[in-house]
Order: C-alpha cells, then structure tokens, then sequence
C-alpha cells in the first residue's frame, strides 16, 4: 500500500457517494435494508418477559443485537459486488484506468466509499434500538440489555470490521466476474461465514465475553488487512480492460 | 521578487508571458522557500517560453509523514518563488510561471512548460491556448514524445500487433490507422500502460514503457477512448471534477471551465451526461483528456458520432493543440480526417504497412501521372502516347480520359499538350493525378487482402 494518493482516493470515494445519492434502487435499499433489520430485534426484545430468569433473559438479548450485526455484512455486499465489473460494464472503467489512480488507491477508494453509508447506517439502527429499549422496553429487559457489555461492544467494533469483510469478498469477486449479477450473487457469499459466528454463539458454542469480542475483532481486523491487499494485487488491467490476463514474454 | 528576473508565484497560478528573442537560451531555476526544490537548467526553444512549477514532495512511503510536510508547506504559505534567469546576459531577463503547480515531475521535482507565443490566433488556437500548457523537459528538442522499437503484443495465439517501430516527435500530430482489428486500439492501450507488451519496447513521453512507471507515465498522457465512458447520473461538471482529482489537481475549476469552453460546452456543465447526445458526450470526453495538461493526447476515433460542425470544432481544436505542442496520436478511420490533421500516418495491419507524410507515401506507392481529358477519344492512342518521349506508360480511364505515366509532370504536361494540340485533338483538361491518403490506405490494405488470398 505503499505511495498512496489521499487526493485521489477522495476523489474516488466523493464521486462514489454522489453515485449512491443519483441511483434510486440504492436509495431505496439503503432506507429499507435498515429497517428490517430494525423491527424483528425490536419485536424480540419487547416479547421478552421479565419474569424470564437471569441467564434466559441474557440469552434473548443476546439473540437481537448479533442479528442486528448481519446488517452490516448484508447492506455493503451488494454494492461491493458492483464496484469493478459494474464499472468495465457502464465503461467507465478504462477512462479511470487511464489515469494516474493506482490498483491501491482504486480499491481502497470504492471500499471506504461502501463502507462509510454501510458502517454509519448500521450505527444508526443501533442507536434507535438502544434509544427504543431505554424508552420503552420493562426496566428489567432494558438493564439486561445495557448490560451486555460484550454483545454491545461487539455490535459497535464489528459492525466496521464485518462490512470491511463482505466489501473485500465483494471487490474480490467484483475483481473477477464477468457480469453484475453474478458477482451480486457471489458477494453474499461474504455472509456465511458471520451467519456461522452468531449461529455458534446463539447454540451457545462461543459465549460472548470481553476476551471473545477483542479477540475476534483482532482476527477480523487482520483479515480484512490482508483480504484487502490480496485484492488489490488480484486487479489486473489489462484482464479487465481486455478480458485477456496480462501476459509477459 | 527577488530581482527582475522573478516572475510570478505558483501557488496563485498566476502566469505571466514575457516574450523572448528566438533562440536558445540555458534558464537557471531557483527555489527560494523549499529545500526540497532542486536547481536545474533547461533550455528554451525559439519563439518559445519555458515554464516551471514546483512543490515540495516527501519520499516518505507513510502517508502521514506526506501530509505532514503538505501541512507545514501550506504554513509556509509564501508559495514558490523562483527566478528565471538567461545565461546570455546580453538578453533579457525573462521568464513565465506554470499555470499549474500540482504536476510532480519525477526527476527533477520540477515541471517545465512550454508557452508557445505569437500563435495564429485563430479561434481554436486561441481556445486551445488557454488549457494547454505542455510539459517540456532537457534537451525536448532533440527526443521523441514517442519512440516504440519492436513491440509485439499477443493475446494467446492471436497476434494483436506484431514488431511494430516508429516514433512520434513532441508537437506532431501522428495517424495511426488500420482496418478493424489491426491492432490499433491495443497499441494504445499498450502505450498507455493498461495493458503489457509481450516483447519489444517503448518510451512514452521521455519514460520507459513498464508497468513500475505506469502512474508516471499516466500523468503525462490522456487517453480518449472510443466510447467517453462517462457517469451518466453525473452532471458533465461532476464528471470533470472526478477526473481533476485523479489527476491531483487542486483548483481544478478553472481548468474544468477551460476545458468545457474549448469543446464549446460551457452552457451544458449542469447537464446530467445522461442527458446528452452521444456527439454531445463524445466532447464531454474530449474536455476530459484536456484536463490534466497532457504531453501526449491519444485520441481513439475522436470524432466518432460528431455532426459535420462538431467534427470541425474538434479538428480546429487539434490543430489549435498542435499549434502548442502537444503531440496527438490519432487513430481514425477517416482517412480525410487523417490527411486533414496528421503530419505524418502509419498503417498498421497487425505489421506496421508503412509510415511517414502522405506525400512521401503516395511517392512511394504510386508513379507520377498526368490525367487527360480530351473531346473526341483518340483513335490510336497506343501509337500516339509513343510518339511523345516524355510519356512511360497510358490506361484508358474512361472514354477520351487516359492516365499518362511520366517521370515528371512539369516536364510532360506541356509535351503532351503540344503533341495533343499538333494533332488537332480538342484538349478539355490535362493535370497532375493527386492520390488521396485513401489510395495509399486501399492499395496497402488490398495488398494484404491480396497476400492472404490462395
């Protein structure tokens, strides 16, 4: 990642977002995703009896708040999935091509891009779910929520973490697909392995503690790392521009 | 300023044009505020002004460390100020500051520009003045824009191009022409740096051709492909000032402006591209590749989908870029378009068929003919086109129109009109045949037609 241009990555990441506001499906989507992500936790949560003893009630918080985390994973995996091949498909992507942008600065330009609405509307939902507990939910459910320390931190430091995970699968397979669809496809690929994680901790394989949350987060933060640079170094021009791998002789 | 030979500040993009004697001059650069500015000479090329802009620049790989020294530059605030400075004291001090500090050049960290003064001032020069300003370099006179030797590039077992040399001088405007499939859109793409040569080698703008220089090269050139390839839900404004940040440029609205004016879509900058013609978007891509104040501009079939009026305005803008400069490499179809532009054209067919000024290749291709126009045919043409000496071969090109083969026809025209007149022919027109880049395109390409054929 070495002699990157701040000034271009902005402009990538600038131009992206105005794409996002002028393209209604992902207006739309942005607004909708979000709040069905909202309702079913809130539903949950207000279903839960206080009469429910400590470790059950622990349980059905738990449950809402790692649900609400596959927001994060799901909202960017689409929009991810456009960034390389949606490009060489409008034809865009050789006029871009044909500037000083490097692979680096490209790639990390369309994943903050991504990521920047993903991440803040994820935070969003949460705090209106938070706000909606504290305001409304029995005293007890709302304690046993705010006192969930590790799902809590979890929600917050993964929700970047996670989105950086599906943007990179999604920009991988953005990389190498020939069309769209299919990469929109391949990208939600990108959710299994974090459906696996809350599915683990929801049967009470992995219980969720301060030492698990910062642990996973460190994994994930390495992965995206790397699962960045593996992709950057996967972007090969002359592949995208002409459909042939670069050859040397 | 320093003394008189201080000629403006960088960062307030201000030019300043200050004519100087045609000749060559060795102007001594120096920077007052940045350690980071190196002294360097370059050479002043007649009629012409030498330019320079600089900025400080950190090798440092951390990005922080980068901003950091943009920061405390920007605290510094007082811009560069550099003197120019004649060597020949018996000429003036004089000297003209770039328009544009955000260009780094590699080695030195300085960035010549040429101003060309005492232009035509036609309209297109005169727009295209105002958004060019080429980058020159030691010694520019005396290199190519482009040197390409034995480059080859395969796609498997597909031959795109194969062993094709040539170069193209700084200030030409260069034809690359070819069928379909001849090679030429991969030959820019290769001399852009999208795609890789299999074997052979190239310079680009005084660079070699490698991927490791891609981003250096890239700064120096623009590309107009075939298709704009806009963002349709952008406005043409937006579109410009995406491309001014991927070329680092800072205040980018005047060029963006400047550009948009020499294309005359300046009433059309709030457009969504959407909204446009295909012509309409094929300019819009045209300001585009002027933004970034190329060296060399490869324009791929530019002209493509333009009205007659439209096709004008961009072939005085050529003529207008030339006229500063910058070197164009065109490829088109339209071969009156090449003759029109090109100082010079090659023909490409996977093989590079020929290349050089229509005028040579047409001496080469074709013998020098006189074309007669006569009342009546002639009965015996065969005995009589004998008779005159200065007459190698005839065909008969319709009736009473005969080609005449001649050595010269300064020479034969007259001889031939003598012997036509002695002999009581009523002679309608007598001229030298002109064969158009089209005759030299067609009896080259059918000659490979020709050669594949069993």
């Amino acid at each position: 990642m070495m002699g990157l241009d701040a000034t271009r990555v902005r402009a990538v990441v600038r131009k992206e977002l105005l794409d996002y506001r002028r393209k209604r499906s992902i207006v739309v989507s942005m607004v909708l995703l979000p709040l069905l992500f909202l309702v079913e936790p809130v539903v949950s949560i207000f279903l839960v009896t206080p009469l429910d003893s400590g470790s059950a009630l622990d349980n059905y918080v738990v449950l809402p708040l790692l649900y609400m985390l596959l927001m994060a994973v799901v909202m960017p995996s689409t929009l991810a999935a456009f960034t390389v091949v949606g490009e060489r498909e409008q034809g865009t992507l050789e006029p871009l091509l044909t500037t000083p942008l490097r692979e680096q600065e490209f790639i990390l330009g369309k994943a903050a891009a991504v990521m920047i609405p993903s991440v803040a509307l994820s935070y969003l939902v949460y705090g209106l779910f938070l706000g909606a507990v504290a305001l409304f939910a029995h005293p007890a459910v709302a304690s046993a929520v705010f006192h969930d320390g590790p799902t809590l931190l979890a929600l917050f430091l993964f929700a970047p973490l996670v989105a950086g995970w599906s943007v990179v699968v999604g920009m991988a397979v953005s990389v190498r697909a020939s069309e769209v669809r299919v990469a929109q496809q391949l990208g939600m690929l990108a959710s299994f392995p974090i459906i696996g994680v809350v599915l683990l901790l929801a049967v009470g394989v992995i219980h969720p503690t301060f030492t698990v949350a910062i642990e996973f987060a460190a994994g994930l933060l390495v992965i995206d790392v790397l699962a960045l640079r593996i992709v950057s170094r996967m972007f090969d021009r002359e592949r995208l521009v002409t459909g042939a791998k670069a050859t040397r002789a | 300023m320093i003394d008189g030979s201080v000629v403006g500040s960088i960062s307030n993009e201000r030019t300043v044009e200050i004519p100087v004697e045609p000749g060559s001059h060795a102007l001594r650069v120096e920077s007052t505020r940045y350690l980071l500015s190196p002294e360097v000479s370059f050479e002043a090329i007649a009629g012409q002004v030498v330019g320079f802009s600089c900025h400080p620049r950190s090798g440092s790989p951390i990005i922080f460390t980068r901003w950091l020294i943009w920061l405390l530059a920007s605290l510094v605030k007082h811009d560069l100020w550099i003197g120019l400075q004649l060597d020949d004291a018996s000429s003036a001090s004089h000297g003209v500051m770039s328009a544009s500090a955000r260009r780094s050049m590699p080695r030195p960290e300085v960035e010549a520009s040429r101003i060309q003064s005492g232009l035509d001032a036609r309209s297109a020069s005169v727009r295209a003045e105002t958004i060019t300003s080429v980058p020159a370099r030691p010694g520019t006179k005396a290199q190519s824009a482009l040197v390409v030797s034995d480059l080859t590039k395969r796609f498997g077992d597909r031959t795109a191009f194969s062993d094709v040399s040539f170069d193209v001088g700084y200030g030409e405007v260069f034809g690359f022409l070819g069928p379909n499939g001849a090679g030429k859109t991969t030959m820019v793409r290769t001399l852009g740096t999208l795609i890789t040569p299999t074997s052979g080698s190239a310079t680009v703008a005084g660079i070699p051709l490698s991927a490791e220089n891609g981003v250096e090269i890239r700064q120096r050139i623009a590309i107009m492909p075939e298709s704009p390839g806009l963002y349709l839900r952008l406005t043409v404004t937006e579109n410009l000032e995406y491309f001014a940040g991927l070329y680092g440029l800072h205040h980018a609205e005047t060029r963006i402006s400047d550009a948009l004016g020499a294309v005359n879509l300046g009433d059309r900058a709030s457009d969504l591209c959407g909204a446009l013609s295909k012509g309409l978007r094929q300019r819009v891509g045209l300001a585009r590749t002027l933004l970034s104040d190329p060296a060399i501009m490869f324009l791929d079939e530019p002209t493509s989908g333009l009205d007659p009026v439209a096709s004008l305005e961009v072939h005085n803008l050529i003529i207008g870029l030339r006229q500063q400069g910058v070197t164009i490499f065109l490829t088109t179809h339209r071969l009156d378009e090449a003759e029109k532009l090109c100082d010079r054209v090659a023909i490409l067919n996977t093989t590079l068929r020929t290349v050089g000024r229509t005028a040579e290749l047409r001496e080469q291709l074709f013998k020098r003919s006189l074309v007669v126009n006569v009342l009546a045919p002639l009965s015996d043409p065969d005995q009589f086109f004998a008779r005159v000496p200065t007459v190698e071969d005839w065909r008969s090109d319709g009736p009473g129109s005969y080609v005449l083969t001649v050595s010269d026809p300064k020479v034969a025209a007259p001889e031939v009109t003598r012997s036509l007149v002695a002999a009581g022919v009523d002679v309608l027109s007598i001229g030298e045949a002109k064969h158009s880049l089209e005759d030299v395109y067609l009896e080259l390409i059918a000659e490979d037609v020709g050669a594949r054929q069993p």
